[in-house]
């Protein structure tokens, strides 16, 4: 084994030392994940020491490892759920035979295109959020943020090890492709939409950890079921670290919405952008545009490419255990479909009976609503502590949707259609406008990299890292 | 209704000997041989319909083409083959209709691709072997019998107020003439496309002068003069023909050894292994190259005979591709493998090509003896992939293996390099059915590289086949695995009828022949035609002919 390519410098439980072809692949591959790294990585912070969680094995002390280190010299290592013995197929048209080890060659191309497109949101986001940390609120969140960065890095080393691993030629070829890929660059832009939609300040950043990392968590649960074994055990040790990509949208945005309510207390009128926080109206925007973006990134609500993933047992339904029927052949789905005529003005509905193969990105969506709406409360309950009358809301599906049966279509917060015009004259009212963009740049003009200091605009954190104070120095600059 | 799959009763075989003929006799006097059509009615391939009117089915015509081939290699002193009928009245009346009716769709096209096959090779021993073939109608000739006769160099049609020429098909059976009939009308007999229109609508055909007219035939004899007129006509074409030096070759069987074992069965031939995998809906064809280093030459490779290692190889790859169209239907993707030394089939196609080149018949014979082999395998519809491992011998005639498959995959490796090469064999001797090389056709954008490649002497390993365009694929040792198992497992998931027509679009780029027009057009056609209710519903013409009912269409056109 070469120097860079050990199972010292890349913890493993994949037999990385044994494994020539790995080996060789992630030869060729590894030296220029670290050119992207340095190139599209948090611009400005490769020197500094960060205090990082870095995985060295699958148990529980092991995942967990915290200690002081230079980003490029992170470990990022190749994991994957210790296996389930005689572990059986749990849903589609090959439920219960034993789960595939190796890629079935008839489904090589769809599950190709399932790792690829996950894989492609991992190195996406962390471009998104290159700039953020010239504008950190703190040391604290600064190190969150560089936590979550080399942890999708290391969601893109779990895909492309399937890619390695399982797939030959092509899977070298889409390894590097996915290196090569842009978020936002018209010529070679990311996959998905909403991973080229830009993230440009920390608002974005908890609503983007909140809303779109969740996706990320239920696109997670449902090739948790896959029958091919290795993705299913990739996307089962994944999980654990997105859910603490989505603490840190959750807490980020209830530390906005407690400092927000603090600073309305403050204030005669209620008026948080006079006390220099960001008001409720303009978070309920975020929430607006990143709840939107995000449902889009299920899919389309009836789509053949869902009944034909689910029908080859290679993408399931998050906890496939706790639904009753697992070939779902004879169920369906009813959905008010609505009908436009060509200025996209919505005529009329049509009840139709989705078969419910072809329902499956929208049966996930409606598991991801309900787990969106649990995060929403515990906001709103902070502004009931503190006394204040406002109640954030989800707002409608409908809404703001670019893909799917809404898509292309208008209608307002509540699903009601509308006219193309009065929606664009109502957009601000929903959605950030370019007043409360440049507002909420202008609270973060400046980064906080004082040890234990908050910015203005933001509340501290109940507790620091790993039993470390807040005043902790996180990142050491 | 439909019968079971052919494969499921007992296996159809190829092989067959004058002795053991039920259908034919076959007789020879000096330059002039005589086939003689005598359908024995109570001996169909499969029970469940009779040989009436000789009628001919799968079992018939497997005995013509073994005919065909021993004329060619045993008697070489014939020069004329009077093709006729021992049946009064009836010259042949074509493919057996209750057979038709009850045979599989699967089973339907392959006995029309044989069929058309036999046609060929009687066709090519006109042109190349020096044997004409002359149709000697003495009856009535229809559908199928009179593509034979369309087979033949001549046709003569006795003038008797009873024989003629037809094409009942399309009025009789709402289907179309199966053998490549209508393509020879216009295409070989140039017959004038309205006249061909009115003929091939006339279910009770054309007779006497009317058929010469028309050239549907060549000439229209009085019944009382035509025996003497046939053998004047048969004497005149031999005395045309040159002498061949050189005794015949008695074809000897090649039949192989067969067993199962673990669901797999295998054909152990003496060059070529058939495995089928059927549960992997998949076949491997291995063809090992010479075994023995001595170089045959001249006198020595003609004396060879039955056992000279390219015409046993070819022979037994031939009898193998047509187990595999027959009686292994699901078996949709054929592994092609060779095993042995590259430079030894080199040397054997050398050696053949020069004793060819000196004039020697049963060189030529030989030659063209492969070439009809590969068509076959050009023309099976099967996907093909050609699998080049370490001591592999795809050169010349056998990397023709290769380029006849819908893809390649060849082991790089370093170490111990897997090699190809080529000889004279790829650059004319073995044209595909459009008349051009393999090579040619596989390069046809960019016509210097085959005539490059002509230069090429030296072997190739995998990087240098890579980059002339040689192979497809060329994965080095640690991804071969992976790489062909899913390969094969991709493609053996896909659709058979879909696969079908792709392969037959991709095989055959370049120049239409007669040849591409029959098979493509028969493809074409009877793929939907013979699919249609209109032909083979439960009210449609194929299925209700010999009932009192009559059919009904449906009358939309595409
Ligand atoms: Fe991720
Ligand atoms: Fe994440």
């Amino acid at each position: 084994m070469t120097s860079v390519i050990n199972s010292d410098k890349i913890p493993n439980n994949v037999d990385l030392s044994s494994d020539k072809k790995l080996q060789r692949a992630l030869e060729a591959w590894q030296p220029r994940f670290i050119d992207w790294w340095k190139e599209m990585g948090p611009e400005g912070f490769q020197e500094d020491q960060v205090y990082l969680r870095t995985a060295i094995s699958v148990d529980h002390d092991g995942w967990a490892h915290f200690d002081y280190v230079k980003m490029p010299d992170y470990r990022w290592g190749i994991f994957l759920t210790e296996p389930e013995p005689n572990r059986k197929i749990g849903f589609g048209d090959f439920y219960g035979e034993p789960a595939w080890q190796t890629v079935p060659g008839e489904f090589r191309n769809s599950l190709r295109r399932l790792i690829v497109t996950q894989g492609d949101t991992e190195p996406a986001s962390v471009e998104q959020q290159r700039l953020l940390g010239q504008t950190c609120p703190s040391l604290y969140d600064l190190r969150n943020l560089f936590q979550v960065n080399v942890e999708e890095g290391r969601h893109l080393w779990a895909m492309v090890y399937l890619l390695h691993s399982y797939f030959g030629r092509d899977g070298r070829e889409e390894a590097e492709a996915l290196l090569e890929r842009r978020s936002g660059n018209p010529d070679k832009p990311r996959i998905l939409g909403a991973f080229n939609e830009p993230c440009q300040n920390w608002l974005s950043f908890f609503m983007f950890t909140y809303f779109t990392d969740r996706d990320g968590k239920y696109q997670l649960l449902a090739l948790a079921e896959s029958g091919f074994d290795p993705l299913a055990r990739t996307t089962r040790f994944m999980l654990t670290e997105e859910a603490h990509h989505m603490f840190v949208g959750e807490t980020g945005v209830m530390r906005v919405v407690q400092r927000t309510a603090e600073l309305m207390k403050k204030n005669r009128h209620e008026d948080a952008r006079a006390e220099g926080g960001i008001d409720l109206p303009t978070i309920q925007k975020y929430i607006n545009f990143w709840y939107s973006v995000s449902l889009d990134l299920f899919g389309g609500e009836i789509s053949s490419n869902a009944a034909n993933f689910f029908a080859a047992s290679l993408k399931g339904r998050a906890k496939e255990d706790g639904y009753t029927d697992h070939r779902v052949i004879d169920g369906s789905y009813a959905m008010d479909v609505p009908v436009a005529d060509k200025e996209s003005n919505v005529t009329g509905w049509k009840k139709e009976d989705v078969p419910l193969r072809n329902a499956m990105n929208e049966v996930l969506r409606d598991e991801y609503v309900r787990d969106s709406q649990r995060g929403l409360e515990k906001w709103n309950r902070v502004l009931e502590e503190a006394g204040i009358q406002y109640q954030f809301r989800l707002p409608s599906r409908r809404f703001h949707r670019q893909n799917g049966i809404y898509g292309g279509l208008y209608f307002d917060v509540d699903g009601n259609p509308m006219s193309k015009e009065d929606w664009e004259k109502s957009r601000d009212g929903w959605l950030p406008s370019a007043a409360d963009e440049a507002y909420v740049a202008s609270l973060m003009t400046a980064p906080v990299y004082e040890a234990g200091k908050m910015a203005h605009w933001i509340a501290p954190p109940k507790q620091g890292i790993k039993g470390r104070p807040v005043e902790f120095e996180y990142v050491r600059r | 209704m439909e019968h079971a799959a052919p494969s499921s009763q007992e296996p159809i075989r190829f092989e067959a000997h004058p002795s053991g003929y039920k259908h034919w006799v076959l007789t020879f006097d000096g330059p002039i041989a005589r086939l003689a059509m005598d359908v024995n009615q109570e001996h169909p391939l499969r029970p469940g319909y009779e040989l009436k009117l000789n009628s001919y089915d799968l079992g018939v015509d497997i005995e013509l083409a073994d005919a065909v081939e021993r004329i060619r290699f045993e008697h070489p002193e014939v020069k004329v083959v009077l093709v006729t009928s021992a049946q009064p009245r009836i010259f042949c009346a074509g493919a057996n209709i209750y057979m038709l009716g009850s045979s599989t769709h699967a089973f339907k096209v392959n006995f029309c691709k044989f069929t058309n096959e036999t046609r060929n090779s009687l066709e090519e021993a006109c042109s190349e072997s020096g044997q004409h073939y002359v149709a000697a109608l003495n009856g009535v000739s229809s559908g199928g019998g009179y593509e034979l006769a369309l087979a033949c160099e001549k046709i003569l049609l006795a003038d008797d107020g009873n024989s003629a020429v037809s094409f009942p098909e399309t009025p009789l059976l709402a289907v179309l003439p199966g053998t490549g009939g209508l393509t020879r009308l216009v295409d070989k007999r140039k017959v004038r496309r309205d006249l061909a229109d009115v003929f091939s609508t006339l279910a009770e055909g054309i007779r006497g002068r009317r058929a010469q007219e028309w050239n549907l035939v060549d000439e229209s004899i009085a019944k009382s003069k035509f025996d003497a007129t046939v053998k004047e006509r048969a004497l005149t074409m031999a005395a045309a023909t040159p002498d061949k030096v050189g005794a015949g070759l008695t074809l000897a069987p090649v039949t192989p050894k067969r067993s199962t074992e673990k669901g797999w069965l295998k054909s152990e031939y003496t060059h070529v292994t058939l495995t089928v995998k059927p549960n992997d809906r998949l076949a491997e064809i291995e063809v090992r190259g010479p075994s023995s280093a001595e170089s045959l030459a001249g006198e020595s490779l003609r004396a060879a005979g039955n056992d000279l290692w390219i015409f046993r190889a070819f022979r037994e790859l031939n009898d193998a591709l047509l187990d595999l169209r027959f009686n292994h239907e699901t078996a949709g993707l054929v592994l092609l493998t060779t095993k042995g030394d590259p430079e030894k089939v080199r040397a054997a196609d050398k050696a053949l090509l020069d004793l060819e080149a000196s004039g020697d018949w049963l060189a030529h014979e030989i030659r063209l003896y492969v070439k009809r082999t590969l068509k076959r395998l050009d023309l099976s519809a099967r996907s093909m992939f050609a699998i080049l491992t370490k001591g592999s011998c795809f050169a010349g005639s056998l990397f023709e293996l290769a380029l006849a498959a819908d893809r390649s995959y060849m082991l790089d490796d370093e170490d111990e390099p897997v090699q190809i090469g080529l000889s004279g064999m790829n650059h004319g001797p073995l044209p595909m059915s459009n008349g051009l090389t393999r090579l040619q056709t596989r390069f046809l954008g960019r016509p210097a590289i085959p005539t490059e490649l002509v230069g090429v002497t030296e072997l190739m390993d995998a990087a240098t086949a890579k980059e002339r365009g040689l192979v497809t694929f060329t994965p080095d040792a640690m991804d071969w695995d992976d790489e062909v198992r899913l390969a094969i497992e991709e493609r053996v998931s896909l659709s058979p009828d879909a696969l079908t027509g792709m392969e037959a679009n991709l095989r055959f780029a370049g120049p239409e022949t007669m040849e591409t027009k029959i098979f493509a057009r028969l493809s074409a056609w009877q793929n939907w035609i013979f699919q249609r209710p209109n032909a083979v519903g439960e009210k449609g013409a194929l299925t209700m002919y010999g009932r009192p009912e009559r059919p009904e269409l449906d009358w939309r056109r595409t």
